[in-house]
């Protein structure tokens, strides 16, 4: 085995601890902290570009990843990694996405202000609240009881008047107020809820992101074009080609 | 190496002196302790199992051997303080591993490792090692007793107790799993360490009533331990756990077996709608299903029988042998809660055979969901039968129209990349041409896997299928083979015969009416392959048209991940790393780079480094403060010597174990036969060194070497040869089988240890502690070193390795001052 991969996965592993320590031996403040996420972030979406055909982040999304207050959403135990470009865990068995990946997810669904949006799996409540940056209405569902009732009232005390939520199961969406322009499935599916294909408005977008808890390995973009014609894209977020030659 | 089941060898102590010298032995306590070692043993990969993503037998064993080696240590660096207080000391060890086996896991179970975490949070790392040591602090304390014994009382009559108990201990507890669970397991291990220091304190005159009381009080105390703390509690990420978070779902029953604990959620409000792979075009979703999780994990649905809620069975991609033919008689393998059998009778089967290998699922459909799930297993068209599924396909004469490989739904929230090192002999180049042999000709073989982008499993499932062919020679592969694939899920179609144009064209229709994509049938093109379900590029069809080119090789070899055809010798089915994309990976962590790493590795990696770490810090440091520098010439013979066998031992016992898995069927079967049998046969060798040395003076080490090496060599042959067919017989026959290639070779290598170890009291006495330290180090390390080398090079080049290490420490012999006795015996 090399050695020096073996070296090289130690770094990997050690670096975030000496961020970490760089981090707690100098306290910033939230918006300073913000702001240097939205530059790691507008940074990986430079590198990545190619791949997932962005050029860069709509500024609607980078102003509302600069705006909503992430360690808010985090438990107290993971609030000094808040504004780390990482996945945490936020209990029940649940995590809050890492932040590149949230932006990407809601870059990709090309919001308007005045689109409504359904989110299904609210979790720790963070991507509604930049949804809520962004658009007039978000509706969201979940069905872990605990995690609804503590993102609710984060949601409200943060005064995201907007976002309507609900407990229960989002396989049938929100047919009251049905039809949406953009759906994210963020609540882990083994398939596309058919009701969900149908609330989907002519034109919208759906994104449901693949992986496991910490991992989102693949992005699934599925498009109703204005004919009502579905079409669905695999969006891998990282620049990795597996195939490009011996030494790459 | 571990000749006794504490680690300890009867030459490396002492002879029994002083108080003790001549006294009645603790024999039944000695006895009970050793088998409560390997119980304990067997035991704990039932717990990892449940509580974590893998049973980790290399850890396992790594951690027991770290216990058992520190408490070599503490024995060497205290003996004379310890042999004054032994009979006070023995009862004590014993009680405190009763405690400590209920306290520890308890504690242990508390501590949330998860691997993917540990990608991000090197804080995880520590908590692994606190994790360790904790699970190690059980076997230290067994170590302890019956190293102490050893050293105080007749080492004969001692070791034969130890042997004898360990291979007891061994088939108790696996019978005890199949009555008891896991938890309840646990309890009845850690009083029978209480009693253990009953019966110990009562050999040895040491009774009390107090002591009596105490005991009593204490395993009272253990069965007063709120069920919470020892019953496995499944990490927080796993798909039951996740389940059951789901408002209104509860578990309303669990069935538990050496093979796998069974929980059964039913869904109140939030019905369970388990469909990987269904289509865009779908109708409708599954109609109300019942959750069988097993270890927590992979998820067996069991739907209820509803004919007008069964359509969506023909829109997901294993579906597709039904759009190329109308198959009569279908066989499935793996057909646990019964969606494939119903997928079959679905599509018109007139007779559908299920082979199941856990008979408690098989009975939950029956009984308790017979009603639920329209009496599935009972219906006339359908039977099951309850065996393992390369057995099944070893022996079975008959031939099917279709041959079914169910996917295991491990879509939870762990899933494969956490299982990159749990082997599979499911999905070997074996194991499909023993299905193939199942498959009428012109019938069909299918086999469905939950996919990742960039691609892997499909690809690897096309490779190993292709290998199969090209073994059977039967047909062109490239014109038998086709792979369709939604976002989810691919399914593998495999005719023995050519594909027809009719075949083809029925799954051509298929995926345009279902929004699937082809990734390879015969005459395809790469316009077809990117349609619905849309990549940047058709890496997917790229990919497996490499596999039928002069390129292969090249592409194999070149592919960021490792999609080699899985074999039984390497059968790692979900394991994709390659180090040498390490590197980039890391570097795009910040875009998500880590999620193509495979978790379940990195956790192998980090146990290397810290059984590294610490058995050098437990084991070897304490000696090497204490040193007296009385042979330091001989020192560095001593290490090669006494490493060797260390690494030797544990890689050999580590491959057999892995491998003998596909004979005897299961984990926990592999490591109670082949753990026993090692270690009761290593342990005879061990006895009767003296006689090899007798026999063939100082070169006795360097002909047992070649003795190891061609036994370990013959086994493999039998192995590679025969694993397969044997995997049919009876329980009792494998078991035998499994006895009849360990034993020799066991019985060798418990020789060169107990010689080297003799050797070394004549030379250098100073020098045993500090051989059985190095020894122990090694034997830590050694079962992770042997598993990271197989993910990589198959278990037949981790025996090799092991027979060289033997080899090595056949050159580097410690060899003993001649004497008349030890003189070698003239060649007849």
């Amino acid at each position: 085995m090399p050695l020096v991969a073996l070296v090289g996965l130690l770094v990997v592993w050690l670096a975030p601890l000496a961020f970490g320590a760089k981090a707690t031996a100098a306290p910033q403040s939230h918006e300073n902290q913000r702001a240097e996420l939205v530059r790691t972030v507008e940074r990986e979406m430079e590198s990545t570009r190619t791949y997932h055909g962005r050029e860069a982040l709509d500024p609607a999304v980078v102003e509302a990843l600069g705006t909503v207050p992430r360690h808010r959403f985090v438990p107290e135990d993971q609030r000094r990694w808040a504004y780390d470009n990482r996945p945490l865990p936020i209990g029940h068995g649940q995590t809050i996405s890492q932040p590149y990946i949230v932006a990407l997810m809601t870059d990709l669904l090309d919001l308007e202000p005045d689109d409504r949006v359904l989110e299904i799996g609210t979790g720790s409540g963070y991507q509604a609240a930049i949804l809520a940056e962004i658009v007039d209405e978000v509706y969201t569902i979940e069905v872990v009881e605990p995690l609804h009732e503590r993102s609710s009232a984060l949601l409200a005390e943060l005064e995201y008047d907007h976002v309507e939520t609900r407990l229960g199961d989002g396989y049938y969406g929100w047919p009251e107020v049905a039809p949406f322009d953009a759906i994210i499935v963020t609540a882990a599916a083994s398939h596309v809820p058919p009701p969900l294909i149908e609330q989907l408005a002519s034109p919208g977008r759906m994104m449901i992101p693949v992986g496991s808890r910490f991992m989102v390995q693949q992005l699934v973009l599925v498009t109703k074009s204005a004919a009502g014609e579905i079409s669905l894209e695999q969006i891998l977020p990282v620049r990795f080609v597996p195939l490009t030659g011996d030494h790459d | 190496m571990t000749t006794t089941s504490s680690g300890v060898v009867p030459e490396a102590v002492p002879e029994a002196t002083g108080a003790e010298a001549g006294r009645r032995p603790p024999l039944v306590s000695v006895a009970l302790a050793a088998g409560l070692g390997l119980a304990c043993e067997i035991l704990l990969l039932r717990l990892f199992s449940i509580v974590q993503f893998h049973h980790t037998a290399y850890m396992v064993i790594s951690l027991s051997l770290l216990g058992y080696g520190a408490s070599g240590t503490l024995l060497a660096v205290t003996r004379r303080w310890w042999m004054t207080r032994l009979r006070r000391l023995f009862p004590w060890c014993l009680t405190l591993f009763g405690l400590s086996a209920v306290g520890c896991f308890a504690v242990a179970q508390r501590i949330a490792v998860h691997p993917e975490e540990l990608l991000w949070s090197p804080g995880q790392v520590l908590w692994m090692v606190v994790l360790y040591l904790l699970l190690a602090v059980p076997f230290f304390f067994l170590g302890l007793s019956i190293g102490s014994a050893l050293m105080g009382f007749s080492v004969d009559r001692v070791y034969a107790a130890d042997l004898g108990g360990a291979g007891v201990g061994t088939l108790l507890v696996v019978g005890l799993l199949w009555v008891a669970a896991p938890g309840d397991a646990l309890r009845l291990l850690a009083v029978a360490g209480l009693l253990a220091a009953l019966v110990g304190a009562w050999e040895l005159d040491r009774q009390t009533l107090g002591r009596t009381a105490f005991l009593l009080l204490a395993a009272v105390g253990i069965y007063l331990v709120p069920s919470a703390w020892v019953d496995p509690q499944p990490s927080s990420y796993k798909g039951l756990t996740q389940a059951l978070r789901v408002q209104g779902a509860k578990l309303v029953e669990e069935r538990s077996s050496p093979l796998a604990l069974v929980s059964v959620v039913e869904s109140g409000e939030v019905p369970l709608r388990h469909a990987p792979g269904l289509s865009l075009a779908a109708p409708q979703g599954p109609p109300e299903q019942v959750g069988v999780f097993v270890d927590a994990e992979a998820l067996l649905p069991i739907l209820r029988w509803q004919p007008e809620r069964l359509e969506y069975l023909g829109y997901s991609t294993a579906a597709l042998p039904y759009a190329m033919g109308e198959p009569e008689e279908v066989l499935v393998l793996g057909a646990g809660g019964g969606v494939e059998v119903a997928r079959a009778l679905h599509h018109g089967a007139e007779s559908v055979v299920g082979v199941e290998i856990d008979p408690q699922i098989v009975d939950l459909v029956r009984t308790e969901y017979g009603e639920f799930s329209g009496d599935l297993y009972r219906r006339p068209e359908v039977e099951v039968v309850v065996e393992d599924v390369r057995g099944y396909a070893a022996t079975e004469s008959h031939r099917f129209d279709l041959v079914v490989l169910a996917a295991v739904g491990g879509y939870g929230g762990g899933g494969p990349a956490l299982a990159a090192l749990a082997e599979s002999y499911l999905h070997t180049v074996e194991a499909f041409d023993a299905y193939l042999d199942l498959v009428e000709p012109g019938g069909l073989l299918t086999a469905t896997v939950h996919v990742k982008n960039p691609p892997r499993d499909a690809v690897k499932l096309a490779a190993t299928a292709i290998r199969a062919l090209e073994h059977r020679t039967e047909s062109d592969p490239a014109a038998s083979l086709a792979l369709i694939r939604s976002w989810q899920t691919a399914t593998l179609v495999v005719k023995r015969g050519r594909l027809s144009a009719a075949e083809i064209e029925g799954l051509r229709e298929f995926g345009r009416e279902r929004f699937f994509d082809p990734i390879h049938y015969p005459g395809m093109s790469e316009e077809e392959a990117n349609r619905y379900n849309r990549l940047p590029e058709p890496l997917f069809h790229r990919a497996v048209a490499s596999l039928f080119g002069a390129e292969r090789d090249r592409f194999l070899e070149r592919y960021k991940f490792d999609v080699r055809p899985t074999t039984d010798d390497r059968p790692f089915f979900h394991q994709f790393f390659r180090w040498r994309t390490l590197g980039e990976l890391a570097a795009a962590r910040g875009s998500g780079g880590l999620s193509l790493l495979e978790a379940g590795y990195l956790v192998l990696i980090v146990t290397l480094l810290q059984a590294v770490i610490l058995g050098f810090v437990l084991i070897v440091a304490p000696l090497v403060v204490l040193r007296r520098d009385g042979a330091a010439g001989l020192r560095g013979r001593v290490v090669v010597y006494f490493g060797a066998l260390g690494l030797g031992f544990l890689l050999l016992e580590v491959a057999f174990l892995q491998k003998l898995i596909l004979v005897l069927n299961h984990p926990v079967y592999s490591a109670a036969v082949v753990l026993a049998s090692f270690l009761v046969f290593a342990g005879l060798g061990s006895a009767l060194a003296p006689r090899a040395r007798r026999l063939w003076g100082d070169r006795a080490v360097l002909w047992l070497a070649a003795g190891i090496i061609g036994v370990g060599a013959g086994d493999l042959a039998v192995l590679g040869a025969f694993s397969g067919a044997v995997a049919g017989a009876s329980m009792t026959a494998r078991i035998a089988f499994t006895i009849s290639l360990v034993a020799p070779l066991a019985f060798l290598m418990g020789m060169p240890f107990a010689l080297g170890l003799g050797a070394l009291k004549e030379r250098a006495e100073d020098l045993v502690p500090w051989a059985w330290a190095i020894n122990g180090c090694a034997s830590v390390v050694s079962p992770i070193v042997a598993t990271l080398l197989a993910v990589h090079h198959g278990f037949g080049f981790v025996v090799l390795l092991g027979l060289a290490a033997y080899a090595v420490a056949g050159f580097c012999r410690i060899r003993p001052v001649r004497t008349a006795a030890a003189a070698p015996t003239p060649s007849p």
